[in-house]
């Protein structure tokens, strides 16, 4: 058990290490950085800013980690998000009640993707491209559900799911940490995440071992759907309106992004979800300094752009590999531990 | 006998035909040069770009920059205009040389640093649309002498129709990416690294100068194409063309690219393009039907291109062989 935790530990170490940087930095340009207060009955305070704001990039990377893992990339969730806020506006406008609004939001966006998943497991196409379809006409179909307006309500159920608390906790964290807990428990307590693992490592030996990868790589599709619907509604409610053309706009990149960060490679493979959650921080903490700092917000992007370059320069092959190299030629270690570090992930 | 690597070419050619073919019967307006010579001037700078992306994606890449380089490309025109007074011309050299480095600097990322192409250039997008809005956040026009030269430059068709400038550059555009895919060394290297990388390497294709190569072509084409859309505006505005990218990787796909690289054609990302834009105008004709079907058409058309590739590579694979491996693989 001490041991499973050291590992986890050691593979989210470097994210750790970066989330801290980060929000050093945070603290150095906004002393009151880390100040909680509890005010008018809800959490207050720039921390928890971060884990508020961060809830649809963390949402998003949940799903997208679990498709990354098979090799693929779902490039619609941001599509998707404006289909399910769309559906759950379109929903409760009609007058029925916040619970078949998010119920009826969610069957969309799991219906998404599991024609996303048919695509690419049944028709065998790249996931780029069959993901890219969605993306492209995703956008036209929420539109033709909002009929080409932003469709606002006033929902009291619904609009709680964006901008209410439970227990002085805003309720996104609770829905993006919920999920993320129990996904994680899912994939790591079954054997379902090695299975996952094994169809992005090489999906025709994994089948010839006897895994049903068509049925899998649907469902991660299908899951990948379902967070991008939660993401969807978490905006919507949010804004107390369903905007088919800006929710989720490029929220597919910072899920990516925040994969990637996270330290899950892009070939498929081993995968944390629990790093890549740090990523969308690390992404939402990235933004908050620069928010905070008060620079004029036409660097925001630019900066934004140059972190990320950098961090993406640190992990990237190459450079592990010399640093690998540094290391070991500076301090010679027992051939034990030497092995012991190949085998640690990423 | 035609080969089936160019049958996903002969059917964009005749699905824009056929297509054409019914909006002229529904619309016999829609057959007359005017529309035609729109066609060309409002499709330019997303053809010039796709032009850039083809040769992308035939390596087995992608460039997510485009869009955000081409509207970098207009606000700095449009900045460097108004505050110096250089010659607009002078001002293209110098956009098409910064436009050619970044494209190169990914290039280098993507090949020394192997990181994949799909990441490097998301985080140029964000730096190039950074680099747009900390030039200018508003629209600012651009009002010269020789902009206006250049926009009176036309050849009026019988019918009404102007062809402009803007048009040649991409038929130029156009005629030039044919050649260099098919007739230089370039070219054969490019659809070399799509086959696969490793086999590439073993041929002896030089990878880096390739991969840099490539991606410098894209940068520099996207710069062009935001030299054509500022000519076709006449403003640089930073929130300009927002997923043009998107547009350019539909229109290689509609003609009959593999996204997974090594094969395709040029000449049919022309025709990609045509049929999105006869998709727009068609439904600026019709009236009725509202601005969000382009988007429902074009991605059932990506569809039902994809599908037709798809049902012709496994066609192809069968012919040729009824090995073991195809069965386990489905």
């Amino acid at each position: 058990m001490m041991n499973h935790v050291n590992s986890t530990l050691r593979r989210i170490a470097p994210q750790l290490v970066i989330l801290a940087g980060v929000l050093l930095l945070n603290f150095l340009v906004f002393p009151d950085f880390f100040r909680i207060e509890f005010q008018h009955g809800r959490l207050f305070g720039n921390l928890i800013d971060v884990l508020n704001r961060g809830a649809p990039t963390a949402l998003l990377c949940i799903g997208m980690t679990l498709v990354i893992a098979t090799r693929g990339i779902d490039l619609s969730v941001g599509a998707v998000m404006a289909i399910a806020g769309a559906v759950a506006a379109a929903l409760v406008v009609d007058g029925h009640s916040w619970q078949v609004a998010l119920l009826g939001a969610l069957c969309a966006g799991a219906l998404c993707g599991a024609w996303n998943g048919v695509l690419v497991a049944v028709l065998r196409i790249q996931p780029i491209v069959a993901t890219l379809v969605l993306m492209v006409a995703g956008r036209g179909i929420a539109q033709l559900v909002t009929e080409g307006t932003i469709l606002t309500f006033v929902n009291p159920g619904l609009v709680h799911l964006g901008s209410g608390t439970v227990v002085g906790i805003p309720t996104p964290i609770l829905i993006w940490l919920g999920l993320g807990l129990i996904v994680t428990a899912v994939v790591r307590k079954t054997a379902l995440g090695m299975l996952i693992e094994a169809i992005g490592i090489n999906e025709s030996s994994s089948r010839l071992a006897g895994i049903n990868s068509r049925v899998l790589i649907i469902s991660v599709y299908l899951i990948s759907g379902f967070c991008a619907a939660l993401a969807g509604v978490i905006v919507a409610a949010d804004i107390k309106g369903a905007d088919a053309n800006n929710a989720g706009l490029w929220l597919e990149l910072d899920a990516i992004l925040a994969v990637v960060i996270g330290g899950n490679s892009l070939l498929g493979g081993r995968f944390s979800i629990i790093a890549s959650l740090l990523g969308a921080l690390i992404i939402q903490s990235v933004n908050s300094v620069i928010l905070l700092s008060g620079m004029p917000p036409e660097f925001n992007l630019v900066i934004k752009a140059l972190i990320i370059i950098a961090i993406l320069v640190i992990q990237s092959p190459t450079v592990k590999h010399a640093l690998y190299i540094l290391r070991a030629s500076a301090d010679p270690l027992p051939p034990g531990s030497i092995k012991e570090a190949k085998e640690s992930p990423q | 006998m035609i080969r089936s690597t160019h049958l996903p070419l002969l059917i964009t050619i005749a699905t824009f035909l056929l297509a054409y073919t019914l909006c002229g019967w529904q619309y016999p307006a829609m057959l007359s040069t005017r529309v035609l010579a729109n066609l060309l001037t409002d499709n330019a700078f997303l053809g010039i770009a796709a032009v850039g992306m083809t040769f992308v994606i035939l390596s087995g890449g992608i460039d997510l920059s485009i869009g955000s380089v081409i509207a970098f490309t207009g606000v700095f025109l449009a900045v460097i205009l108004r505050d110096t007074s250089i010659h607009p011309l002078l001002a293209f050299a110098l956009i098409l040389l910064i436009t050619i480095s970044f494209g190169a600097a990914m290039g280098a990322m993507i090949h020394y640093l192997e990181m994949p192409p799909f990441i490097v250039t998301l985080a140029g997008m964000f730096l190039a649309r950074g680099a747009a809005y900390v030039l200018s956040t508003d629209s600012v026009p651009i009002t010269h002498e020789f902009y206006d030269t250049l926009q009176s430059l036309y050849w009026k068709a019988p019918g009404g129709g102007r062809f402009r400038l803007t048009g040649l550059i991409m038929l130029l555009t156009f005629a030039a990416g044919i050649i260099a895919a098919h007739r230089t060394r370039f070219g054969q290297n490019v659809y070399a690294l799509g086959g696969g990388l490793q086999t590439a390497r073993l041929m002896g294709v030089p990878l880096a100068k390739t991969t840099i190569g490539i991606y410098a072509t894209s940068g520099g084409l996207a710069g062009l194409a935001g030299i054509v859309f500022s000519l076709y505006t006449s403003a640089g505005y930073s929130l300009a063309t927002v997923g043009v990218e998107l547009d350019a990787i539909a229109a290689v796909v509609i003609g009959g690219t593999l996204l997974t690289g090594g094969t395709g054609f040029v000449a049919g990302t022309f025709f990609g393009i045509l049929i999105m834009g006869l998709i727009q105008t068609f439904i600026v004709f019709d009236g009725t039907l509202s601005s969000w079907w382009t988007k429902i058409v074009i991605g059932g058309l990506l569809f039902g291109f994809i599908l037709l590739q798809k049902g012709l590579t496994w066609a192809t694979t069968l012919r040729r062989k009824p090995a073991p491996e195809f069965a386990a693989q489905s």
